[in-house]
């Protein structure tokens, strides 16, 4: 097998509380506990979870937009984490990111056509003429017509924006893109329209995505393998097929079983869970879904679980399974 | 049974710099105690203009209702003063919003603020009027509803004001209510939740309830009717079985085939990888309307007629209309 193009081992990024006049800390987020994935080339990971479980978080440090407090992050082999900012600079090269608010992510001041050259400029690919050359053909790839370039991103809508934004992420021929809950902002015809053409991308350019996201029914259609986050920690990583047809956390399950479905014929009975997503900053003991979990045990009060294999590339993180 | 709300020809304009934004053009639909009907849309379809027009909130100027009525038992709203009407909100009909942080007062207590309510509406003391408020809080299965009724609204999750929101407008047991987005904001835990919890109260007081939504599958596991909304008109109309299993307007189509499922796991014969249907384009603008149906330009099925002739509203199956030359 070849090796995978990103593998992130045993990520944590706290953030500490800082409070009072001189800024002691107090205490820390607990955003990102001890995350480990891989990714191969071309394959789509799909991280879901709810708000504040830590998802974004994962893909800012794996770019080390953020700094991760410990772990590993390699980029085809290449350990990341830890080397100073100018040997960073190529690396990132191939690897860019797709933000969710396609409004707040581009700026209302310049013209669209530099937004998507301005990466080119960054790294001083080719001339003036070149560069414009490569921004329409970029244009043409995702779906804008390359009289556009010299509008301003006000003039678009929400899904002709998302595109300008994939365009820019896609002028330095990156390998590997992260999605950032990139088509939640949209509605859900645009929604179709922006998934077609990742997905149309991902074939011909062999990309790799890390796509994160609260929507199951997105991450189900576009992924290969999906990671399940709760409060910092990943609790469930299955291949796509495997984790929808039979989810082995008892969180997961809930998830699945939350989304409404759009078939009026199927008003299932439903497992609930009860209460609210703990605060990050001081989680449950043990397992961090006990609180909420309807199977938990003593066990699960004082001990947290570690993530295992029970099937073959199926890892749960559950005392009861 | 006599329907509680009867919504017939409603129209609702906005006077703008750039002209006449029609938002709301010609709405009619009926709703019975104890029955859900959803008005689905996309964003700039009309669905929350509609929702703020029944409760007399659209803001005036610029905004203007220009025709139609809004009745709720027989009375019609939009005929009330504006003195009658503040009667009329909070103990006939009641609005839940999307973001329940500014839809609540930030320095009030969430108990003093259903309070505050009680009294203007039922002139009773505040004594019994704060009683009513805790016990509208365990209502709503907010935990430790004496406690939580002293704290603010920063102080409490987002699943927890959106409780507190639907305690404060049940809290006069109004006859509608009107929810706008209610889960959209929420994570799908805390959304299933609250539908719950509407589903049930809704049983137990028998309210009339328009549900404002985009997501399909919050509508097929609640609505009993469905209203389909594009660009301020309703496009169609149907029991919630049928409309689902066999809609009629292509644009109700496209919908339905442009959202992923989560299906594999359930057994539906989705097929995994199937390229999602789009529907090319976007909504038009509403100062802007193309002359014949508005969905033309994106319509897959649209012919000559489409692009000059608007299509009323026809019966095309018993107790199922629709707007659409093709249909």
């Amino acid at each position: 097998m070849n090796k995978p193009l990103i593998e992130v081992t045993d990520l944590k990024k706290h953030f500490p509380i800082r409070k009072g006049l001189f800024g002691n800390t107090v205490g820390h987020v607990h955003a990102v506990d001890g995350v480990s994935f891989s990714i191969n080339a071309g394959e789509t990971l799909g991280l879901v979870g709810e708000s504040g479980c830590g998802k974004s978080t994962v893909g800012r440090v794996v770019l080390r937009l953020i700094e991760p407090t410990s772990g590993s992050v390699k980029v085809e082999g290449r350990e990341i984490v830890g080397i100073p900012r100018t040997e960073l600079r190529p690396l990132r090269r191939q690897m860019q990111i797709v933000f969710q608010d396609p409004f707040s992510s581009l700026n209302p001041r310049i013209r669209v056509g530099d937004i998507v050259g301005e990466p080119l400029m960054v790294h001083g690919i080719g001339n003036k003429q070149e560069r414009a050359e490569r921004v329409a053909q970029l244009f043409n790839r995702v779906g804008l017509r390359p009289s556009q370039m010299s509008n301003y991103p006000h003039q678009f809508s929400g899904g002709q924006r998302q595109r300008i934004s994939i365009a820019r992420a896609l002028a330095l021929d990156p390998h590997f893109i992260i999605a950032d809950e990139p088509v939640s902002a949209l509605d859900v015809s645009i929604q179709a329209q922006v998934i077609n053409l990742m997905m149309d991308l991902q074939r011909d350019m062999k990309l790799s995505y890390l796509f994160i996201s609260h929507n199951l029914s997105v991450v189900e259609h576009i992924s290969h393998r999906v990671a399940v986050m709760y409060l910092g920690r990943i609790v469930e990583y299955a291949d796509k097929k495997t984790l929808f047809a039979s989810p082995q956390h008892p969180y997961t399950e809930a998830l699945l079983s939350a989304v409404p479905l759009p078939d009026p014929t199927l008003r299932r009975t439903k497992k609930r869970v009860e209460g609210d997503v703990p605060s990050p900053i001081k989680p449950p003991p043990g397992c961090h879904f006990h609180p909420r979990c309807p199977y938990a045990e003593a066990r699960c009060k004082v001990e947290p679980p570690v993530l295992r294999e029970i099937g073959p590339g199926h890892q749960v993180a559950c005392h009861l399974r | 049974m006599a329907p509680v709300l009867e919504v017939s020809g409603l129209s609702t304009v906005f006077h703008t710099r750039r002209g006449l934004v029609r938002a709301v053009q010609d709405v009619s639909f009926t709703v019975n105690a104890g029955e859900t009907l959803a008005i689905v849309g996309e964003s700039g379809c009309g669905k929350t203009i509609t929702a703020l027009s029944l409760l007399r909130l659209v803001p005036m100027p610029p905004g203007e209702i220009t025709s139609g009525s809004v009745k709720v038992d027989g009375t019609d709203l939009l005929k009330l003063s504006d003195a009658e009407m503040r009667e009329m909100r909070g103990s006939k009909i009641a609005m839940i919003f999307q973001e329940p942080m500014t839809a609540l007062n930030p320095l009030l207590t969430v108990g003093k603020q259903i309070q505050e309510m009680v009294v203007l509406h039922d002139k009773c003391s505040q004594e019994v009027a704060r009683k009513r408020a805790v016990e509208m809080l365990h209502h709503v299965r907010i935990p430790e509803p004496e406690r939580r009724s002293r704290e603010y609204p920063h102080q409490l999750s987002g699943g927890m004001r959106q409780r507190a929101m639907i305690a404060m407008a049940l809290a006069c047991r109004p006859k509608v209510l009107v929810a706008d987005e209610p889960t959209t904001a929420l994570d799908v835990t805390i959304q299933a939740q609250i539908l719950d919890l509407i589903g049930d109260l809704q049983r137990e007081f028998g309210t009339a309830v328009v549900l404002i939504t985009h997501d399909l599958g919050v509508v097929a596991e609640t609505a009993k009717r469905v209203c389909v909304m594009y660009a301020g008109r309703k496009v169609e109309e149907a029991p919630v079985e049928e409309i689902f299993g066999r809609p009629l307007h292509p644009y109700m189509q496209g919908l339905m085939n442009s959202i992923p499922r989560v299906g594999s796991a359930r057994g539906l014969d989705v097929a995994p990888d199937e390229r999602l249907q789009e529907i090319s384009g976007i909504v038009p603008p509403l100062n802007d309307l193309p002359p014949g149906c508005a969905f033309e330009p994106r319509c897959t099925r649209a012919d000559a007629r489409c692009k000059t002739q608007r299509p009323e509203l026809e019966v095309k199956a018993p107790d199922h209309i629709a707007a659409c030359w093709q249909a």
